[in-house]
């Protein structure tokens, strides 16, 4: 059994901390929430301190914060309706560009690998991809109206243009450009939760994606290709991705965030319970019924809900999670 | 405005709580009861009579279970009619309320009571999402009506 050890605590913001985002090179953390700020964290000897506060970017709850992979970009999704992006051109932080367009609440922001491609999601139940010509001149690309409901998350393929949304119409549903016209496409839809669909993650090989819900499970989807030995349906050769997986019981209420380790194949959740628990793959798990054991978890790690959970890029086991009582939390798991 | 429910059924209202000799002792820690989780919502007015939702029987105390060691509270409201329109907004001041007398630490649960409205399901769901509760309470206009609801006349 691995152990979940408390790192530091970071307090600064002020009402719920709503996301996490570790800069690629895993030095920098950013934190956002309803104080309408963005945080930025690095280590100064042993200790993690607030390097920076980014505001006046936004006028309402900054819900989600993404880096680019390059890492000198820093995208910001807002309730009032924007995204901005933010960069370190003139030695400080400074919001340059906000793009416009969502009817409604900004839910969520996700660079592509590349960083060519930026995606956002809104309440309006649309899903908007946006071309980056240069660092400040943004084209949209697609307005994708696939989903029925508020989209919660979008999350772009580790290395394809592949973009995956989760909505509160309980799907998950898969785009990517038909290279034909340039058009942007649904070329999936997963069906198996029961409820809201809060959010997503790829694991490293692009080929699985993780997923959690109101309903209170994690479902793991597997990808199944045109011509697959399985023998699994495809349609229009497109992929078809399975739920082959379940994980129920152990959250006791809405799971609001999962995140698969890239380096260490560990997935961490961020539960309405107040607890961060971490699972990891049996060794002998097979690829089309894989199973699934929980590890470990700190109960009541928060004192409220948590809302996000991310893994650094860079440092194994390194784990940031925040919370609606306002603190962000490093943790250090030993397996 | 037109109003949806012309007359609609008014109950009496209850007697105030009846405080114990434990009560009064500084000494012993009080958890919280159904009764002084009602006590907080009753005075709830209705969004279109000059009314409580105690009066209407929106709201009952058996309706209400907390399990303060587990820092829970369940709520089942009852809406005057089944197609009312106004079941979200009241479920709303219900949870704006109790966000707001309520210790953080309780996690509530507004939902209506099974069978009582034609949209149960999602109005249920809406009230349950904590995100949209919270763009929701951003809304000013929103806001300015839910706290008409919850001001004691």
């Amino acid at each position: 059994m691995g152990k979940l050890e408390h790192v530091q605590t970071l307090t600064k913001h002020v009402g719920r901390v709503w996301n996490v985002c570790w800069h690629p090179k895993g030095e920098f953390l950013a934190s956002c929430g309803e104080d309408k700020t963005i945080r930025i964290w690095a280590k100064d000897g042993n200790r993690w301190v607030n390097k920076a506060i980014l505001t006046d970017g936004h006028k309402r709850t900054i819900r989600e914060v993404a880096w680019s992979p390059c890492g000198k970009l820093l995208a910001s999704a807002s309730f009032d309706g924007t995204t901005s992006i933010w960069d370190k051109k003139s030695g400080e932080f400074e919001c340059n560009t906000t793009l416009e367009g969502h009817e409604n609440e900004v839910k969520s922001v996700s660079w592509s690998k590349s960083g060519q491609l930026l995606s956002t999601c809104s309440r309006d139940k649309s899903v908007w991809v946006w071309e980056v010509a240069d660092e400040e001149e943004f084209e949209c690309a697609a307005v994708l109206n696939a989903h029925t409901q508020d989209v919660k998350k979008v999350v772009w393929h580790p290395f394809e243009d592949i973009l995956a949304s989760a909505s509160y119409d309980n799907t998950i549903k898969l785009f990517k450009e038909d290279k034909s016209d340039n058009d942007w496409i649904c070329v999936g839809t997963l069906e198996s939760h029961e409820s809201t669909v809060w959010s997503i993650c790829f694991d490293k090989t692009g080929t699985r994606l993780a997923s959690c819900s109101d309903d209170k499970t994690i479902k793991i989807w597997q990808e199944y290709k045109p011509n697959n030995p399985e023998g699994v349906p495809t349609i229009n050769n497109e992929s078809t991705w399975k739920c082959v997986c379940t994980l129920s019981g152990y959250h006791t209420r809405t799971i609001y965030d999962i995140s698969w380790c890239h380096l260490t194949g560990l997935i961490a959740t961020a539960c309405g319970d107040d607890t961060v628990r971490i699972f990891k793959e049996d060794e002998n798990s097979d690829l089309n019924s894989p199973t699934f054991s929980f590890v470990s978890s700190n109960e009541k790690c928060h004192n409220e809900d948590v809302n996000c959970v991310r893994w650094n890029p860079m440092i194994p086991g390194l784990l940031a999670s925040c919370s609606d009582n306002a603190d962000v939390k490093l943790w250090n798991f030993n397996e | 405005m037109e109003l949806e429910n012309l007359n609609p059924n008014v109950y009496d209202k209850v007697g105030e709580r009846k405080i114990t000799n434990e009560e009064e002792n500084d000494d012993i820690t009080d958890e919280f009861d159904s009764r002084e989780i009602f006590d907080i919502i009753r005075s709830i007015n209705d969004p279109e009579h000059p009314l409580t939702l105690e009066q209407l029987h929106v709201l009952e105390e058996d309706l209400i279970e907390v399990d303060d060691k587990n820092n829970s509270v369940n709520i089942l409201y009852t809406p005057t009619i089944p197609h009312c329109s106004m079941a979200t907004l009241i479920g709303l001041s219900i949870r704006v309320k109790l966000l707001r007398c309520l210790p953080s630490r309780f996690k509530v649960a507004v939902k209506i009571n099974p069978g009582t409205h034609a949209s149960e399901h999602s109005v249920n769901k809406q009230l349950a999402d904590k995100e949209r509760v919270a763009a929701a309470l951003e809304n000013s206009h929103l806001l300015r009506v839910i706290n008409q609801c919850i001001t004691t006349k």
